[in-house]
């Protein structure tokens, strides 16, 4: 479904991503985990066609994109933000912002859609005329999530959409995001610097450092410790330690 | 349970327009906005200085617009037997160097005056509001030839630049609109780059371009809205600075040309009596001065209300 050929993606003099390749499957997840700074998030990006200064190929279903994106790209292709104070817009409600991708794309229904939308975030229908400012973390994360998936999109691509959150909201809004991926059917693509996370919702990972995927693995290899990577083992370790406080 | 303090389901009927109003769950998109406006009303009214210049401009727009109902005169009307007549009962502001009746000439001035301001305001506001969100928003070689070109306006100073414009078309109230709209937009597309620069690589853009949505669509509906309120107080708060250069053009004889009856016009013609008939020149002095403090007064509110810096 998606796929990365030799990606490389420099800021000014500073190489990002160093020629990083792997591909997503329909309906799978995969999960890129590394430090701050690895270069993540910038593929995550670059594939949205937020950024639009890489070399190598981005593919989707098997056509390579160019970097300026068509509009039916963003009927398939949606992305999570890892802020959520950050990524709704201060003075729209949450009515206002669901109805935005329906009404660039000509979906009719807005209102039927945006119930749905909300019931299915798991959001009560009294909070689709509040402001973002009237709302708390977790539930602005969720309009966030709604956001995404109104125009019914078939990728989704989360960027740490969990780490601007408390740890017991954290469990809710992954539960939710497993929970909408069965229900939908679909691809997840997932950055996150916290391997717990990563484990949660993907079966197939990717490690990243210092702009490399240093080792692709599936989380059952992870767990039996069958790991070739020092850099993974350092991530392991650190989970693990993590989960014992 | 005490007696019967519950609230009905039928209750949600009755309430009043301020209850709806302020509902904090609000049940349609009309109830938010009227909500929203309504206490944003409120928090204005609670500010007693801001409410007292808005009164006191609304005052002078209503004078204005009723001064054929309102004067007493003819503005034009000449009586050089009355000529420079102090204030009394038949002249309540006196007469000026023709006879004319100050009272009438002051509210008919009104007009022209405050019609200058809107007129300066209604070009200037939406094009430098524009200029700015597109230059910070798109930014590259359109946010530099915009910028350069607001640079070059903005370098100007502006009463000099504006004889200069209405010295080369016929002197009026229509050059000198033009003169000080040229001259006065830069500052608002500076301030509207200023606040599109901060939020142009805020997420919740990037969300909206994830939905597909074109520039022109993104400036209009998500950045505009935002840059919007800085520029309305900065607006309110430049009527002011507005009022005195159309006055000042006008005392210049750049603007309104006589007999029209604009307030600074007003003042230049009557300045030889400033000393002996000093109330010729003092009442469209006064109002010059009431309406730019009102308009400042005004402004200063609007910003506490709109304003998210500031509060």
């Amino acid at each position: 479904m998606i796929g990365v050929e030799n990606l490389r993606i420099r800021f000014g003099d500073v190489e990002a991503v160093r020629g990083i390749s792997f591909a997503v499957a329909k309906g799978e997840s995969f999960g890129i985990v590394g430090e701050s700074g690895s270069g993540k998030s910038t593929v995550l990006r670059a594939i949205a066609g937020l950024n639009r200064n890489w070399e190598g190929r981005i593919l989707f279903d098997g056509e390579p994109m160019a970097p300026q994106r068509p509009r039916s790209f963003f009927r398939r292709v949606q992305m999570v933000f890892q802020d959520p104070y950050g990524s709704l817009h201060p003075r729209q409600t949450v009515d206002r912002q669901l109805a935005e991708p329906l009404m660039i794309h000509g979906i009719d229904g807005i209102d039927t859609r945006i119930v749905r939308a909300l019931d299915e975030a798991g959001l009560a229908a009294r909070l689709r005329f509040r402001y973002p400012h009237q709302l708390s973390g977790g539930q602005r994360q969720r309009v966030a999530i709604a956001r995404a998936l109104i125009a019914d999109p078939e990728v989704l691509l989360l960027d740490e959409p969990t780490s601007a959150l408390d740890v017991s909201i954290q469990a809710e809004i992954l539960n939710l995001l497993a929970d909408l991926q069965r229900a939908r059917r679909l691809t997840y693509l997932l950055v996150s610097h916290n391997l717990a996370v990563v484990t949660h919702l993907c079966p197939l990972i990717g490690v990243m450092q210092a702009g490399e995927m240093v080792e692709r693995l599936t989380v059952e290899a992870l767990r039996a410790g069958h790991i070739t990577h020092p850099h993974t083992a350092q991530l392991r370790r650190l989970a693990l330690e993590l989960e014992e406080v | 349970m005490s007696d019967g303090a519950k609230p009905l389901a039928g209750a949600r009927a009755r309430l009043s327009w301020h209850e709806w109003l302020l509902d904090e769950e609000p049940s349609s998109r009309r109830q938010t906005v009227w909500g929203e406006f309504y206490r944003k009303c409120r928090r204005f009214a609670a500010n007693r200085l801001a409410m007292g210049g808005l009164i006191a401009v609304l005052l002078l727009v209503v004078l204005s617009l009723l001064a054929p109902v309102l004067a007493p005169y003819d503005p034009h009307a000449q009586a050089l037997a009355s000529r420079l007549a102090p204030p009394s009962a038949a002249h309540w502001l006196g007469t000026d160097e023709l006879g004319r009746d100050l009272l009438s000439r002051l509210l008919y001035g009104g007009r022209i005056t405050l019609g200058m301001v809107v007129a300066v305001v209604v070009l200037v506001a939406p094009f430098g509001l524009l200029v700015g969100c597109v230059a910070g928003y798109l930014g590259g070689l359109t946010d530099r030839i915009l910028m350069r070109l607001t640079d070059i306006f903005l370098a100007f100073p502006r009463l000099i630049l504006a004889l200069a414009f209405v010295a080369a078309l016929k002197p009026g109230i229509g050059s000198a609109v033009i003169a000080i709209a040229l001259t006065s937009w830069p500052p608002y597309a500076r301030l509207a780059r200023a606040d599109t620069l901060t939020i142009r690589d805020a997420d919740f853009i990037a969300a909206v371009r994830l939905a597909g949505a074109s520039a022109g669509r993104i400036i209009l509906r998500h950045i505009v809205p935002l840059a919007l309120s800085s520029v309305i107080v900065r607006v309110s708060l430049d009527m002011a600075g507005i009022i005195i250069t159309a006055a000042g053009l006008g005392f210049l004889g750049m603007g309104a040309q006589p007999p029209a009856s604009e307030w600074g016009t007003m003042i230049a013609t009557s300045r030889d009596y400033i000393l002996e008939q000093w109330w010729v020149p003092a009442a469209p002095g006064i109002a010059i001065f009431v309406a730019a403090f009102a308009f400042n007064l005004l402004g200063d509110g609007l910003r506490d209300v709109l304003d998210p810096k500031a509060r």
